[in-house]
């Protein structure tokens, strides 16, 4: 653990110099959404104070110039997943805009009445809902692979659930409830062998592991840029240019088209069919940054730090009396999800943000996991690179002394 | 150790937590409405027993947070033997504690539930409080469905 530059990793964070409550910020809900380094808040600053004018657009010195800052963040998302091609990468709004656009998209393209979309038990409302919905549309029917008390899935069960009428497998490559990592490379195999194309849910993963699309062999894999220290309202899909090539446009408007009369519309090549409308253009210029920022460290050392973490954080946990691990399993992100017995998860949110220590209390947008666990919610410890031993120690003894206080 | 958070959890809230009052179902209710914030999965089941326009009895099942057990706990206690007008103008006091100015409020009115004022520094956590109380103003109105605070 000594190796990893966790402290001058801290000082670019300058959110993690904030006191709360007139207590040190111990920031330990980053499944929901992680801080920004002090180079990705340069890089907006800097896009709106030198760089900035529309993008595709302009003949003008600044419209070349953000249209290059603007692209160049697409090579470094296509280089960070190692994808075969900048035309695979369409900026969205989040994972959530990613799915619903595949929901819309090839959804309505490919999948009719009677067809099944498979999904699994601990999927977040972001990878439930928008296929609920096109199914409600198409008469689809979706499926859900059911998951074990110790919060992974029965894989023989997801195999099984796979028939010819399966469509497309969507599952989330690590559970934000439960910080379990999914074992994707045999999903992935398990529906190639059936021709079925597979989308991966990416928001929780992205920011704790390398991820290699060709590797993997997905078709479809999705993230937000917040979960991964760049800006909030911007995410990444990524699908393979045939697919992404056969399947209609999802917003119709300005930069997604090549020519357009009052009778037809030619639309535009890849990816920019997919990108109606003026883009978000600083905050991709950010995700460029946070991309840079964290090749800089090295994905690789961020996983095995915070292995570390997390390690060290279950077997405090383990020793609290009255504490339930949700999720206890081998194959997981760096998230602690918990309850105590008697004790509310929102008692324990307000409780521990007196000390300063932010945690999530509730459902975690995953309602179907919190009631097959039989809990109306979970308190949630999810760590990040710039998270401390030192801090997990505040927070485990923040969980004491609330035990002792609710007596 | 959680000296800030006094006003919010006073030691009537962790009595009312761990020993909630009227907690049981009531199988002759004459009122009964779920009460369901989606936010935090507080759930609860509000019985009502009238006589004319009198709650001559109030129980409730379910689970919640220390201060939405103890909100429905104390409530149940303080709105036996109040008319309908009374328990309805004792839920808009409540409300105005929880979420309106203060010198709004009638503390005699209010009695024992003052414990409970401390909420209003926590937004967040108004719901929990008020849980009850909206699940009370539906049952008074004998609305049968379930109503949610979310």
């Amino acid at each position: 653990m000594t190796t990893f530059p966790v402290e001058k990793i801290r000082a670019d964070f300058p959110i993690l110099q904030e006191k709360i409550r007139n207590k040190p910020l111990v920031y330990l809900d980053n499944a929901a959404s992680c801080q920004k380094p002090q180079q990705v808040i340069d890089s907006i600053v800097h896009c709106y104070s030198h760089e900035y004018a529309n993008v595709h657009r302009g003949v003008h010195t600044l419209s070349v110039k953000a249209t290059d800052r603007y692209e160049g963040a697409r090579e470094k998302v296509k280089d960070f997943i190692n994808a075969k091609s900048t035309k695979e990468i369409i900026f969205v709004r989040g994972a959530t805009e990613a799915i619903n656009l595949v929901a819309q998209t090839f959804g309505k393209a490919n999948i009719k009445a009677g067809d099944e979309i498979l999904i699994t038990a601990m999927e977040h409302h972001s990878n439930i809902v928008p296929w609920q919905m096109l199914c409600k549309e198409t008469g689809a029917v979706l499926k859900v692979a059911p998951i074990d008390l110790q919060g992974e899935l029965i894989f023989t069960e997801f195999e099984k659930l796979i028939s010819d009428k399966t469509k497309l497998v969507s599952v989330v490559h690590m559970s934000n409830a439960l910080g379990t990592i999914n074992p994707v490379e045999k999903i992935i195999a398990a529906a190639k062998a059936k021709n079925i194309p597979v989308l991966l849910d990416g928001a929780q993963a992205i920011p704790h592991m390398s991820v290699d699309v060709q590797a993997l062999d997905c078709d479809f894999y999705v993230f937000s840029g917040h979960k991964l220290y760049a800006p909030s309202g911007i995410g990444v899909l990524y699908g393979k240019q045939a697919l992404l090539e056969a399947m209609p446009p999802y917003q119709g408007g300005g930069d997604m088209i090549r020519k357009v009369t009052f009778t037809e519309t030619e639309y535009n090549t890849l990816p920019y069919k997919f990108e109606a409308g003026t883009p978000n253009i600083a905050d991709v210029i950010g995700m460029g940054a946070a991309i840079d920022y964290l090749n800089e460290i090295g994905m690789d050392k961020i996983a095995a730090y915070e292995a570390e973490l997390l390690a060290y954080a279950t077997e405090q946990a383990r020793q609290i009396k009255g504490l339930r691990i949700i999720g206890d399993n081998n194959h997981k992100g760096a998230i602690l999800s918990f309850v105590l017995d008697k004790i509310h998860p929102h008692d324990i949110g307000t409780m521990l943000d007196s000390l300063g220590i932010a945690i999530r209390a509730g459902h975690h947008c995953a309602m179907p996991v919190m009631d097959f666990f039989e809990v109306p919610a979970t308190a949630r410890a999810s760590f990040a690179m710039y998270n401390t031993k030192e801090e997990i120690d505040v927070l485990m003894a923040g969980i004491e002394d609330l035990i002792k206080i609710f007596g | 150790m959680f000296d800030d958070l006094r006003d919010l959890y006073q030691e009537v809230i962790f009595d009312h937590n761990r020993n909630p009052r009227n907690f049981h179902i009531m199988e002759n209710a004459d009122r009964k409405v779920e009460g369901f914030n989606p936010l935090c999965g507080d759930r609860l089941t509000l019985f009502l027993k009238m006589e004319g326009d009198k709650i001559i009895d109030a129980s409730f099942q379910g689970s919640g947070c220390a201060i939405s057990t103890a909100s429905v706990s104390l409530m149940t206690e303080i709105v036996k033997g109040k008319t309908e007008a009374e328990a309805d103008a004792l839920f808009h006091q409540f409300h105005e504690m929880t979420t309106g100015k203060e010198e709004m409020i009638d503390l005699e009115a209010i009695g024992k539930l003052a414990v409970l004022a401390g909420v209003r520094e926590y937004p967040a956590r108004v719901k929990c409080a008020t849980l009850a109380w909206h699940t009370l103003d539906a049952a008074l109105k004998n609305e049968q469905a379930s109503i949610s605070t979310e």
